[in-house]
């Protein structure tokens, strides 16, 4: 049964993926297509309302043009959250928020990360809701999808890197759009609030009072996975009934948030008139996924041993931290999906996971390229791919060369630096919080558990991911600043690296493919691929897995 | 032909290699490769920590502090030992041609027309000297006057003399040959330092090596691999200080120092070296590395026909007798021609016919005196003692000697002459007294396994074209025959640059030889430029690499060498990267056992204590160096396939290899170290 539900959703999302996989090609092309009759005159209409200039760009006005509308979207974000105490819009009187909370959920929310240290529901005016937090989810995943294109331009040798003001108004007329109204209307059918109430206050049958709070949540909710956002209306994020009522719904969010991240391989694949690498791509990813998934699913399966000891039956597997309606199979799927897709909702408690179940999340942020977020996920299995072709490409007697572009000194630097800067802002963080009694004090689970919870708290924020492990006291200045450099460093600093080995890629003559090739279509390259991330991307981080998860784990047993 | 300029590896140069090792372990040298600066950042410290234990607070084991430090050491020297091994081959061929760039004298011309005695290194551009027999050429120049026979053996390794004379293409000679007879004037074309032997001593020295685009890159890797486990080890120190593990400063640097890739990376300038060596071993002088690298990539390598694809001296290939006589007639009198001839093309009569079946008694040559080929008459033959006189030759001059013997010439031969020369071949008419019998197809032939050459590059990929100044009919006959995979007839010099540079904007890499200095042009737009050493001072300078021994054929070794160095590089650069699984799996556990004794789990290779792991790993790490110098130096074995299969196949030895070899090398080194009672 169990089997059943996970083989059947995932059967889905690549049977949903396949048309929209095509459906983007279209959205993003440089020439004109059918889709222009139907979007054309409203985009034409906020072309000329915001004054923006529609031609090419190359790589440098691109990047620019993405820091420069981010960073105003970052002020304008972060007076808001400042002042939204005394602004309209706020009919259950929530105070303004304290500058270095908003520092951070400034960061968090235009990162894509949406990592709260704020509850929703008590920290957040329906103004900062709507305004900063949807505006936001709308926004950086388009931000997300417009450099992915930028970078698949440069990469298949297209006429140029594209205009980025196009494709980000494009990515939320053409697909966050439509289909965040389509998934929210059926969230709606299925319970889920969308009022503009405040908070209502019930009588319960004991007499007592009991507020329970409301809003605009499914409106949020589907951008909230379509975008890869995860930024929850409550709290407890997609474990909250009315967030996520039922396995309908929880079908439905993983789909939403699954669906962009697997098809944009395929997209590339489309776009590279390599439908085959695309699907190698797909796959490299999808096996790490699988792997995953299962050993998330066996482990909460087998349930928690020390739970065990104490006389609690574990016969259905450790439901500590899951919701009943949800039950393993749904909660481990969630969960695998929501760190493989860095988009960080939860539907159950990270905390609680066991050991090894608790070292999944955490391995696919750190690898941060099993599907990914919107856009930077594809990006990221791409550079691991360029970075595989040059280790790799040289037994065949070739310097490197990628779709027929020859890889140097100039584009090894620039994913040199991207691939250092991730354990970089991991490690080093972790390090100074594990060392200093401002990071210790945090912690309410010492000892190895602990290693976890500051490892990954900075490896949700370095991702983009956004979920927490949760159990970690994290509204104190050290957390709020130091996740949030993390955040900006984490999202931007590779943008702008892979952008410009994508413009390098862009201006480099294509070398004709002869069968002397390196071919990067074949299964030989997807074990090549699989063994570089691993090898990579995984040997970085295995004496701080060792250290928490593994040694949890271990002693545990 | 020629001899080999072997760099063998004898005592001398190992015993250099091992002072030289010593030497480079000065810190500013060893800064130039950061991955082993690390290496002996790390050696330092551990060496301060086996005579100060306590340096860094808290105490620590004096004798594994010395032992980690022991092993960092022999790590660096196998590490520099493999790079100075490389160098110093090079080193001994340079030595060999420093010895004919001894004081020589010259004997230059004076503004009145005297001569003056001045040290070669006087000489300047522009100034005129006289070479006679015995004489040394001082220095690079053109010869203005005379002509002499100029043993080239010093550079070339070639001992027939070749002979120099004014204007053409045999003009340029190179200083540091001997004139061995007659005499020439020569223009001076090289400043001191500059000359053709100065650089291709610097060249194979390694003086100004220079890291080509394909190393740095690599290098820009390892240096960020480097930093990313440098980054790992000195975070992992207040990460375990959390749940109270102190883990010692000597176990820290071994870990560092197995994951970082100090395999590849103390090979790295080993492999370039020993690449640049392979080509020169070859006869072959590389004006860059960067031009080696470049040949593995050529995509489309152009060819001449004449002398590279085909012999260029003319092979008999068919017997056509006029009307009225018979081919076995005419077979019979044509080897009565070629009795006494020599020329290849006279042998290849003879060969012609035998395939007829030729009977030995034809080729009896009592009472028979050869006539030799003269400009005069432009015909040969044999006189018969019985008064018959077999004449052969072009067909113009035999014509005009058959009519002044009172002959008729028959109808058909010019048909028949035409004929050959249309389909390329050149006719030679075959008389006895003043009849003509008829004409020997002599036709130019490939040589002797170019087709397979031919398959083995389009198994790589690479597009071969042949330039000839045939008439396409020709071409296309001669290009199917040989298998190349395109042509150019009646290619004129500028042909050959507009080729290159159409297939350059497709993106392509090109290669071409060439010697004339018409040829210079395209050999300096092509990506790899071979010219001939026989070739003019401008071909020369124009082209990237030098083939002394002036086989153009060589540009198919040439490429296949710049593909074995890039695989090279490749292959042990996966193979030390995938090496890093198994030294996690010993090291790791062994780091955290002490504090968490369920740590055990991952000591999968089960290695006897904690300190045997960490020592073991290490071992390994520094033993794996010198076992991989000869194939640094020899490099991969290059067998000519697709790139999938090639792929697979190293993939197969190197990657999967690099993953499993480790967890066995590891595993017997601890049963060792435990027998030997060290840990």
């Amino acid at each position: 049964m169990d089997f059943l539900q996970i083989g059947l959703v995932l059967a889905l999302v690549i049977i949903l993926a396949i048309p929209l996989a095509k459906y983007l090609v279209n959205v993003y092309s440089l020439e004109s297509t059918k889709q222009d009759r139907m979007f054309g005159g409203l985009e034409r209409g906020i072309y000329k309302l915001s004054g923006i200039h529609t031609g090419d760009m190359n790589w440098k006005q691109y990047a620019k043009a993405l820091l420069l509308s981010n960073i105003v979207m970052f002020f304008i974000s972060y007076l808001i959250l400042r002042f939204q105490g005394v602004l309209p819009g706020n009919p259950s009187n929530i105070g303004n928020m304290d500058p270095l909370l908003a520092f951070n959920t400034a960061a968090s929310f235009l990162t894509n990360t949406n990592l709260q240290h704020y509850s929703g529901e008590s920290g957040l005016s329906y103004l900062s809701q709507m305004v900063v937090i949807m505006f936001l989810m709308f926004t950086t995943p388009a931000t997300g999808l417009s450099l992915c294109m930028a970078f698949f331009r440069g990469l298949t040798g297209q006429r140029s890197m594209g205009n980025f003001y196009v494709d980000l108004i494009r990515s939320i007329t053409r697909v966050l759009l439509p289909l965040s109204i389509l998934i929210g209307l059926v969230l709606v059918s299925q319970g889920v609030p969308q009022t503009l109430d405040p908070t209502a206050v019930a009588t319960t049958l004991e007499g007592a009072k009991q507020n329970i709070a409301r809003g605009p949540v499914a409106a949020l909710e589907s951008i909230k996975h379509l975008g890869t956002n995860g930024g929850g209306f409550f709290g407890v994020n997609s474990a909250h009934p009315f967030e996520n009522p039922n396995g309908f719904t929880n079908i439905l969010e993983i789909l939403s948030m699954f669906l962009i991240p697997v098809a944009l391989p395929l997209t590339f694949g489309y776009m590279a008139k390599n439908k085959k690498l695309g699907w190698i791509l797909f796959s490299a990813m999808g096996l790490m996924f699988l792997v995953f998934l299962s050993v998330t699913y066996f482990s909460e399966l087998n349930g928690n041993p020390s739970l065990e000891k104490m006389g609690i039956s574990q016969e259905n597997g450790s439901m500590e931290g899951k919701e009943v309606r949800f039950g393993i199979a749904q909660s481990a799927l969630f969960t695998a999906v929501t760190t493989a897709a860095t988009t960080g909702t939860v539907n159950n408690m990270h905390d609680t996971l066991t050991p090894l179940g608790g070292l999944v999340p955490l391995a696919e942020m750190m690898l941060n390229c099993v599907f990914g977020g919107d856009g930077v996920g594809t990006v990221n299995i791409i550079m691991y791919a360029i970075m595989a072709v040059f280790i790799a490409g040289l037994m065949v007697g070739r310097t490197p060369e990628f779709l027929g572009k020859k890889i140097e000194g100039r584009e090894m630097k620039l994913i040199a630096l991207t691939i250092l800067l991730h354990p970089l802002i991991i490690l080093v963080p972790s390090a100074i919080a594990l060392a200093t009694q401002m990071g210790t004090s945090a912690i309410s689970n010492p000892g190895f558990h602990g290693i976890t919870q500051v490892v990954y708290e900075f490896t949700s924020s370095a991702a983009n991911n956004g979920s927490g492990f949760e159990g970690l006291g994290d509204n104190t200045p050290f957390w709020n600043i130091s996740t949030g450099l993390v955040m900006l460093f984490g999202r931007y600093f590779s943008m702008i690296a892979l952008i410009a080995v994508a413009g390098s890629l862009l201006t480099k003559k294509r070398v004709p493919e002869t069968i002397g090739t390196f071919k990067t279509d074949n299964s030989t390259f997807l074990v090549i691929l699989l063994a570089t991330v691993l090898v990579i991307g995984a040997l970085t981080f295995f004496p701080v897995i060792a250290l928490g998860p593994v040694a949890e784990w271990l002693t545990i047993r | 032909m020629s001899t080999k300029r072997k760099g063998t590896l004898n005592k001398e140069i190992i015993g250099q290699a091992i002072i030289d090792a010593c030497k480079k372990l000065d810190p500013r040298i060893m800064a130039r490769n950061p991955v082993m600066f690390v290496v002996e950042i790390g050696f330092i410290i551990t060496l301060l920590l086996s005579i100060f234990p306590t340096l860094f607070g808290g105490t620590s084991d004096r004798g594994y502090n010395m032992a980690v430090s022991v092993i960092l050491l022999v790590t660096i020297l196998f590490a520099n030992f493999a790079e100075a091994l490389a160098e110093g081959r090079g080193k001994a061929q340079a030595d060999s041609l420093k010895k004919t760039k001894q004081d020589t004298k010259a004997k230059l011309f004076q503004k009145d027309g005297s001569i003056k005695i001045v040290d070669a290194t006087e000489l300047r551009k522009g100034d005129i000297v006289l070479v006679e027999t015995n004489d040394l050429i001082p220095t690079d120049g053109d010869v203005i006057e005379g002509v002499a026979a100029v043993d080239e053996s010093a550079i070339t390794g070639e001992s027939a003399p070749v002979i120099k004379e004014s204007g053409g293409d045999f003009c340029s000679v190179t200083g540091g040959t001997k004139v061995i007879s007659d005499f020439i004037k020569i223009i001076v074309t090289s400043d001191p330092g500059e000359s053709f032997l100065d650089r291709m001593i610097n060249l194979v020295e390694g003086a100004k090596r220079q890291k080509t685009p394909n190393e740095i890159a690599l290098s820009t890797l390892l240096v960020s691999l480097t930093l990313i486990f440098l980054l790992v080890c000195t975070t992992l120190v207040p990460i375990a200080s959390y749940i109270k593990v102190t883990l010692p400063i000597a176990t820290l640097v071994a870990l560092l120092v197995c994951l970082i890739p100090t395999t590849i990376g103390g090979l790295l300038s080993a492999i370039g070296i020993a690449g640049m060596d392979r080509v020169t071993q070859f006869n072959v002088i590389a004006m860059s590395g960067k031009a080696v690298e470049a040949a593995g990539d050529i995509n489309t390598i152009i060819l001449d026909k004449t002398g590279t694809i085909t012999h260029g001296n003319r092979m008999a290939s068919a017997f056509l007798p006029v009307k009225g006589v018979s081919e076995a007639e005419l077979n019979k009198v044509a080897v009565h021609s070629s009795l006494h001839d020599e020329t290849p093309e006279g042998r290849s009569v003879i060969e012609l016919a035998k395939k007829f079946g030729l009977s030995d008694g034809e080729l009896d040559k009592t009472g028979t005196e050869g006539i030799e080929f003269t400009a005069d008459t432009r015909m040969s033959g044999t006189d018969f003692s019985d008064g018959r006189i077999i004449r052969k030759g072009a067909a113009d001059s035999v014509r005009e000697y058959i009519q002044q013997q009172g002959g008729k010439v028959p109808g058909d031969l010019e048909s028949i002459t035409n004929k050959v020369a249309t389909a390329g071949g050149t006719p030679l008419v075959v008389a006895e007294g003043n009849r003509v019998l008829g004409v020997i197809y002599l036709k130019d032939t490939v040589k002797a396994g170019m087709r397979e050459r031919f398959d083995e590059l389009r198994k790589m990929g690479i597009k071969t074209v042949m330039c000839t100044g045939d008439n396409p009919l020709t071409a296309a006959t001669i290009a199917k025959e040989a298998g190349v995979d395109d042509y150019i007839a009646e290619a004129k010099p500028e042909d050959k640059i507009s080729v290159i540079k159409q297939e350059q904007a497709q993106g392509k890499l090109v290669a071409m030889t060439g010697d004339g200095t018409n040829d210079a042009p395209a050999l300096a737009q092509a990506d790899v430029g071979l010219a001939m050493n026989t070739g003019t001072i401008a071909a020369k300078e124009a082209a990237n690499m030098v083939d002394l021994d002036s086989d153009p054929t060589k540009i198919i070794e040439v490429v296949a060498i710049g593909k074995q160095l890039l695989m090279t590089r490749g292959a042990l650069t996966t193979f030390s990267i995938a090496n890093d699984v198994a030294k996690y799996f010993a090291i790791i556990p062994a780091m955290f056992m002490l504090a968490i004794p369920e740590m055990k789990a991952l000591n999968i290779m089960n290695l006897a204590t904690p300190q045997s792991a960490i020592l073991s790993a290490l071992l390994f790490n520094a033993v794996i160096i010198p076992l991989l110098i000869p194939l640094a130096m020899k490099g991969v074995k290059y067998v000519p396939m697709s790139a999938s299969r090639l792929l697979t196949k190293n993939l197969f030895i190197y990657g999967l290899g690099g993953v499993i070899v480790p967890f066995i090398g590891i595993k017997l080194i601890d049963i060792l170290l435990v027998m030997l009672h060290v840990a």
